[in-house]
């Protein structure tokens, strides 16, 4: 039978098919982090069950930690609880643990594949949503609640549906400053939030086999947001290259071995979808969100559309947008440049370059927040910190920081800010914030006039 | 868990489309590290107007009867993983959710805390919603040995889908940690033909 990259990784983990039930799907890593682990780590010593394979979890402080003075004791009381809750479990149950100040802290789906954790072919999950990052390297990927994190604690497995499979397919060239997060954030509006609720979404296309990781990582990042759990990118020589040398990535005749099968790792020719869609990438324009949820997307330059949808009269009246407006021209005063989906090397070279020599508007608060130390300290190593400062853009210590704004990060009610960020849902960056999704070359350009402006005309 | 088997109460109304976990729960109140008291903030930003004033205008404050089933728009539950957004559900009194469609995530986080999402078709959830806005204490049954939902007259009853496994799970109590317990050595011996 023809099988689809996403049959072929998924059938290689089934412990067992249960009849008329789900399947038993074996886990090769396990991420976790502080917000989502301590009730599945409580779970299991009630209940008195041990971690059956600790070796198979790595650990990190992301989500809840300050983004200043990371040597100095959390201030918020319980921040800092969860944070040495995780530490001490992680000590007590043997799990490798890249808390605050270590050389590999970061977000988690960036320190993965940066680390090369993230292994084409693999099963990895995690207590959060943007997991379907990982599939950017041909890996199964998803996010899990906490009750399944302390089921995997307890099995390395979980019970799951086999879910339906979609394909999409962007070919042609891309026009000039449209980056990975405009096509993802342009198919997310024309396909609408609930698309891929029950589905993983294979992207397949010249589009993305001549994306570098990273952008296939910001692709892959953001499928959950048109519903699908997992977003999937065959694995080819420019993941290879990207997993080679990397500290946990096999190495020498192992590497060797491992290539050989990650070259099996594509859809058959003639598989069948459950669903399929296919994007002409001259179509995609630099993207902005003006509503509430993804989808709400136009390009730079365009109107907001009259829809049917009842929910788009809240978010229009949330976000102060009228239908038919133009948003070139509004006032931006905070930037955050940042987050899973946006906060690699890549994206801040992209950032750099747009804005060296140049600075930001007066109005604008920019934050930049590498996506981990390792990014941070390419940044240094390549004069990134220098550039950044002189256009006066703030850089922080690595964390998921101002996305979800569990920590200080947090934007002022009504205001706006232009995100990299995955979500622009009511209050996500503080309550009453209003978020404006964008790639970190738009965020970059708008920072620098103080309002939204359709900068695609001053590239060379 | 709690075993669910059925259930008729008053049902009360969130006719919101796309609601995210965001809104469920905002992340600022996820910096617990057990699983109780997050009902106290459940659609915090919505439900309270500032500091702990209650918002008079968003539905839960309207309906003066509670319930033990909540209503909501298409697509409910998307975004973020968070298992906080069932247990404030939960810790608010629900005890299912009904909708014309659930993200996937949220899903299994309700069924792994026996809440009940009961996926409905559109124009039964319409009916639903509209009979709720004439009569707010109009009692729904959830029946879920049959799949059945039902209020009013003999009219307004709908079947649902539910997934075998999860269905015996939810009638006993039991959760998925004691079922894949049971499969460890079938998961060692995977275990060993991988390595």
């Amino acid at each position: 039978m023809k099988k689809t990259l996403f049959d072929k990784v998924w059938d290689a983990h089934v412990v067992e098919s249960i009849p008329n039930g789900p399947d038993i799907l074996y886990i090769d890593k396990h991420l976790i982090h502080e917000v989502t682990s301590p009730q599945a780590f409580n779970e299991l010593e009630q209940r008195d069950i041990p971690i059956f394979r600790p070796d198979k979890i790595v650990a990190t402080a992301d989500h809840n930690t300050p983004t200043l003075n990371q040597h100095l004791p959390i201030k918020d009381d319980m921040s800092r609880k969860q944070i040495e809750e995780l530490t001490a479990n992680c000590k007590k149950n043997n799990i490798e643990f890249y808390g605050l100040g270590h050389k590999y802290n970061g977000i988690v789906h960036v320190i993965a594949p940066e680390l090369g954790i993230t292994q084409p072919g693999m099963t990895i999950v995690c207590g959060d949503s943007h997991t379907s990052t990982h599939g950017a390297f041909g890996t199964i990927a998803f996010g899990i609640g906490t009750s399944q994190v302390a089921q995997v604690f307890a099995s390395q497995s979980l019970l799951l549906e086999k879910p339906m499979k979609m394909r999409i397919n962007v070919n042609g060239t891309l026009k000039k400053g449209v980056s990975p997060k405009d096509v993802i954030l342009y198919i997310i509006s024309q396909l609408g939030t609930n698309s891929g609720t029950g589905y993983f979404c294979e992207y397949a296309g010249n589009v993305f086999r001549e994306m570098s990781m990273e952008g296939r990582m910001t692709v892959c990042n953001m499928s959950i947001e048109m519903g699908a759990r997992g977003g999937l990118i065959a694995p080819d020589e420019t993941t290879y290259a990207y997993v080679a040398g990397r500290e946990f990535a096999p190495k020498g005749e192992e590497l060797t071995a491992k290539i050989a099968h990650w070259e099996t790792l594509k859809t058959d020719e003639g598989a069948v979808f459950d669903k399929e869609y296919d994007i002409d990438a001259n179509d995609i324009a630099p993207m902005i969100t003006y509503g509430t949820n993804p989808g709400m997307g136009i390009k730079i330059g365009g109107t907001i559309p009259e829809t049917i949808e009842t929910s788009t009269d809240k978010a229009l009246a949330y976000m102060g947008f009228e239908y038919g407006q133009s948003l070139l021209g509004t006032k931006i005063n905070y930037i955050f440049i940042g987050s899973c989906t946006n906060s690699r090397i890549e994206d801040f070279r992209t950032v750099a370059g747009y804005i060296n020599g140049k600075k930001k508007a007066d109005n604008v608060t920019a934050l930049i927040v590498p996506g981990s130390r390792q990014v941070a300290d390419e940044m240094k190593a390549e004069g990134l910190y220098k550039i950044f400062e002189e256009a006066g853009f703030q850089v922080r210590q690595p964390g998921c920081s101002a996305c979800l704004a569990m920590n200080d990060d947090k934007i002022p009610a009504e205001e706006y800010c232009v995100s990299t960020s995955n979500r622009n849902f009511e209050g996500r960056q503080g309550p009453g914030a209003r978020t404006i999704l964008a790639s970190p070359l738009t965020a970059a350009a708008i920072a620098i006039e103080g309002k939204i402006i359709d900068f695609t005309q001053n590239l060379n | 868990m709690q075993k669910f088997t059925t259930l008729t109460d008053v049902a009360m109304t969130v006719n919101i489309e796309n609601v995210d976990t965001d809104q469920i729960i905002p992340a600022r109140f996820l910096k617990s590290t057990d699983k109780d008291g997050f009902g106290n903030n459940l659609f915090r930003d919505w439900r309270y107007s500032s500091g702990d004033i209650l918002n008079p205008d968003f539905s839960l404050n309207k309906q003066s009867q509670k319930g033990s089933i909540l209503v909501t728009g298409n697509n409910f539950g998307c975004g973020s993983s968070r298992e906080h957004a069932a247990w404030a559900l939960a810790g608010f009194g629900f005890k299912v959710i009904v909708s014309s469609y659930f993200a996937d995530i949220f899903k299994e986080n309700c069924l792994n805390n026996g809440l009940l999402p009961l996926q409905v078709s559109p124009q039964f959830l319409s009916k639903l919603f509209k009979a709720l806005e004439i009569n707010p204490t109009e009692k729904v049954t959830v029946n879920l040995e049959e799949q059945t939902i039902s209020f009013g007259d003999d009219a307004n009853i709908e079947g649902f889908d539910i997934n075998p496994y999860k269905k015996v799970c939810l009638i006993n109590g039991y959760d998925d940690i004691d079922f894949l317990l049971s499969k460890r050595d079938a998961i060692k011996q995977f275990e060993e033909k991988i390595s």
